[in-house]
């Protein structure tokens, strides 16, 4: 018993989500309190109500009258009703409307047990695809079609970079199998599907590095499929950015 | 022999229904050792396990694949449904018997037969699935996704399906049981609340368990004879292209949740059935607001039908899907609200009666009220979106499916145990057993909120990775570890418990929880029936009782 007790005191410290670095973060953030600071005074009052019960030597004849249960039952409805509205407006703020004209776009595709970002470059199109031309080991773990002008300009990489304040468009893509793309750290969670293309967007406001995680197993390397993703300055994306091409036109010119 | 061979191959409910309890024991024993080394593994991932060796991540998801499938099917789905109705549904409803008595034994062998293939697929060579008990594909569809997914995967499949035809006659047994098999009298408004649980889940049973076997039969289909329900154009695994056809592997989640989520009401409604008729009994009260709870039970049959999209906010379904089930999900927290509230005002007045079916019945209220609360939270989009798929569902449904349906159990057992045996448990010992079960729940499965908020996803084998390691976590993840060994530890005090009290316990007499309902009773019972299920304490005032048997003209 006597080396619980730290461990329990521990438990108490860290009771809370990683720091937030999105905009929308501190809504769900407010929005998690709110529910979990309403849930747990309600399971503690149950508590003391079935501890106030066991208690009662006596019994007493009479019961709970049933205008009290109404009215208990009424005041949960309500709740049920705040929760869902508040929650259901955020998720329409998140999800139902696209992003902004301005958003930029980066790709996200999930394999086996690797994530990687592609970036359409300045043409600010993403080149056609095929699966069949999938071939890591030459280089080209998408599939980007060399015949497709589009994709002469695109940028893959195994680390998500992003200029802070910019609103950004994923679209999502698995390979082989579902994934879960998680970044705890932006309060963002969309599962890449094989044969569905979906969409996320969000907007980072806090430099830093956040881990981008799966979430949905994938099979023996799931716990290892992990990638960075980078909010820097502006102008740090910029040069980030520009030598991310100078060295692929290095590459495709020779 | 052949006595030996007509006792085991029985027809008769009540030997059936201990013949499920103990594969649900050997389910459960399983389970748990599973889930020891998975905890002990999480906390000491390098340590050398005896027998065991280090263990590999495929090692890890082989674990979690058959810990979850053994639970879910082979001990929530057998125990409080089959097991308990079987015991006593025919008595409590005066039936003279199991309506189908051979389906209903069929329906047990099947599920022997089920277990023994899931069991089977740890001891081949590639080892068990490691997709899950949820199995989405195309990881679940293809041989090549991973160790365990080639033979190791059929077997799943298979035992899934055998299981499926299990439950599915088994609840054709129970329904045609409780639809014709009553006693004259035993109207709607008269039958126990376990009958409530057992017919609502039936009825669930029948609709969801067929469309799991048709498509385990497409995933199936899909693995060996070339269709492709789940697997989308130009899927590729290991740099070979598979995909061929154009499925969807939504689709398996929709077919799979419209199962899975019904399924956690199948587990958990004949333990709140149970919980009601023992609140009644040991507080020796009416249930307050029958008809209402009765009908919240119905209420919540019928609504979890409606919600599987709750699992899939996140999985690419369209967003305005989302909005729709999780509008509908908060809805089955108003009846589920109105059972709790129906429960503590049943034991408000207090003068409770402490022994140990009530302190389990206690139990599964608290278990159901702290697990039951997170539901409403985790039905909200906008939240589930960062919690899905994190240790926080793992508590949830740790709490309100696996703790609260394995206290009504407990609570069945203790209870029912003199029908099984005609002896009492000992009544020390199962207070022990209920205090430190309790205590080390909470400590396993509480901490695992603060796991999920802190954004540790669900199956991975060890917490340090590439990017990220959660060094925070580590106190937790120990303390969750010591937590569960010492629930694991308890159950040993409940099994002692059952074997000395089987030979040498207190022998029990008749009717010895003083209960109203049909099967303590030690006659044939009336032709016909003129009582409710729960007349405690009326109209003589203190402690009096009038049980189902007895008429209304016998006043005493």
């Amino acid at each position: 018993m006597p080396i619980l007790v730290p461990e329990l005191l521990e438990v108490i410290r860290v009771a809370w989500m990683p720091a937030d670095g999105s905009l929308n973060g501190p809504m769900v953030d407010r929005l998690m309190f709110w529910n979990l600071i309403a849930l747990s005074v309600i399971a503690v009052a149950g508590h003391l109500w079935l501890a106030f019960a066991m208690l009662r030597r006596r019994a007493a004849s009479r019961s709970v009258p049933a205008a009290v249960r109404w009215v208990l039952l009424v005041g949960f409805c309500a709740m049920y009703a705040w929760m869902a509205l508040t929650a259901q407006r955020l998720w329409a703020a998140n999800r139902f409307a696209g992003p902004s004209l301005t958003a930029m776009h980066v790709e996200v595709v999930g394999e086996q047990f690797q994530w990687y970002f592609r970036y359409p470059g300045p043409d600010a199109t993403f080149g056609i695809t095929r699966p069949e031309l999938v071939n890591a080991a030459a280089g080209n773990p998408l599939g980007i079609d060399p015949r497709d002008p589009n994709g002469k300009d695109d940028i893959v990489s195994s680390v998500l970079v992003l200029p802070v304040g910019r609103e950004v468009d994923l679209q999502l893509r698995s390979l082989d199998v579902i994934h879960g793309f998680f970044i705890p750290g932006m309060r963002l969670k969309q599962n890449t599907v094989p044969g569905l293309v979906l969409h996320i967007h969000f907007t980072p406001v806090v430099p830093g590095t956040y881990p981008i995680l799966c979430s949905q197993v994938c099979g023996a390397g799931h716990a290892r499929m992990q990638a960075r993703l980078e909010v820097v300055s502006p102008a740090d994306y910029e040069a980030w950015l520009a030598n991310r091409e100078r060295v692929r036109a290095e590459e495709s010119g020779q | 022999m052949k006595k030996m061979l007509s006792r085991i191959f029985t027809t008769d409910h009540r030997a059936l229904g201990i013949l499920y309890l103990y594969l649900a024991l050997a389910a459960v024993a399983v389970g748990t050792v599973l889930s020891l080394l998975m905890r002990f593994h999480r906390v000491w991932p390098d340590a050398v396990i005896p027998f065991f060796g280090v263990m590999k991540p495929e090692d890890y998801l082989a674990l979690v694949t058959m810990h979850g499938t053994l639970m879910v099917f082979f001990v929530l789905t057998t125990a409080p449904q089959s097991g308990f109705a079987n015991l006593v549904l025919p008595e409590q409803i005066g039936a003279r018997g199991m309506a189908f008595p051979r389906i209903n034994a069929t329906a047990f062998w099947l599920s022997v037969l089920a277990f023994l293939v899931l069991i089977s697929g740890a001891h081949i060579k590639g080892g068990a699935a490691i997709s899950g008990w949820t199995s989405y594909p195309p990881f679940s569809a293809l041989p090549a996704a991973g160790p365990g997914q080639g033979l190791g995967m059929d077997l799943w499949l298979l035992s899934v399906g055998i299981f499926c035809v299990a439950a599915w006659l088994s609840a054709v047994n129970m329904l045609a049981t409780i639809l014709s098999g009553r006693r004259a009298g035993m109207t709607w408004s008269r039958l126990p609340m376990t009958v409530w649980g057992w017919l609502v889940a039936s009825i669930l049973t029948l609709l969801v368990f067929a469309v799991l076997l048709a498509a385990a039969v497409l995933l199936f289909s899909d693995r060996h004879f070339g269709s492709s329900f789940f697997i989308p154009m130009g899927d590729m695994i290991d740099g070979r292209m598979v995909g061929h056809g154009d499925g969807s592997p939504l689709l398996w989640l929709h077919l799979f949740w419209f199962f899975g989520h019904p399924e956690v009401y199948i587990s958990v409604l004949p333990g709140m059935g149970l919980a009601t008729s023992l609140f009644a009994n040991f507080s020796r009260r009416r249930v307050a607001g029958y008809r209402m709870m009765a009908g919240m039970l119905v209420a919540i049959g019928l609504l979890g039908l409606g919600v599987w999209g709750h699992h899939m906010f996140v999985s690419g379904m369209n967003p305005y899907a989302g909005t729709a089930f999780g509008m509908v999900t908060m809805a089955i927290a108003v009846p589920s609200t109105v059972e709790v509230i129906g429960w503590l005002a049943t034991l408000w007045g207090g003068g409770l009666r402490f022994q140990t079916p009530m302190l389990f019945a206690l139990g599964f209220l608290s278990f159901f009220i702290v697990g039951g609360l997170t539901g409403p939270l985790l039905a909200q989009p906008a939240l589930d979106a960062y919690l899905h798929n994190t240790f926080f569902v793992v508590a949830h449904f740790h709490l309100v499916m696996g703790m609260a349906a394995v206290f009504s159990v407990f609570a069945g057992i203790y209870y029912w145990f003199p029908l099984m045996t005609g002896r009492m448990m000992n009544e020390t010992l199962g207070k022990l057993h209920f205090w430190i079960s309790l205590i080390a729940a909470y400590g396993t499965f509480l901490p695992m909120h603060f796991a999920g908020l802190a954004g540790e996803p669900r199956h991975y084998d060890r917490l340090a990775g590439p990017v990220t390691s959660f060094p925070t976590l580590i106190p937790v993840e120990r303390g969750i570890t010591y937590s569960a060994f010492l629930l694991a530890a308890a159950q040993c005090i409940f099994l002692w418990n059952v074997f000395v009290s089987a030979r040498r316990g207190r022998v029990a007499e008749t009717n010895p929880w003083q209960a109203t309902t049909l099967e303590w009773s030690d006659t044939e019972g009336p032709t016909r029936v003129e009582r409710e299920a729960y007349e405690y304490e009326l109209p003589s005032g203190e402690g009096g009782f009038h049980p189902q048997w007895e008429s209304v003209g016998k006043e005493e």
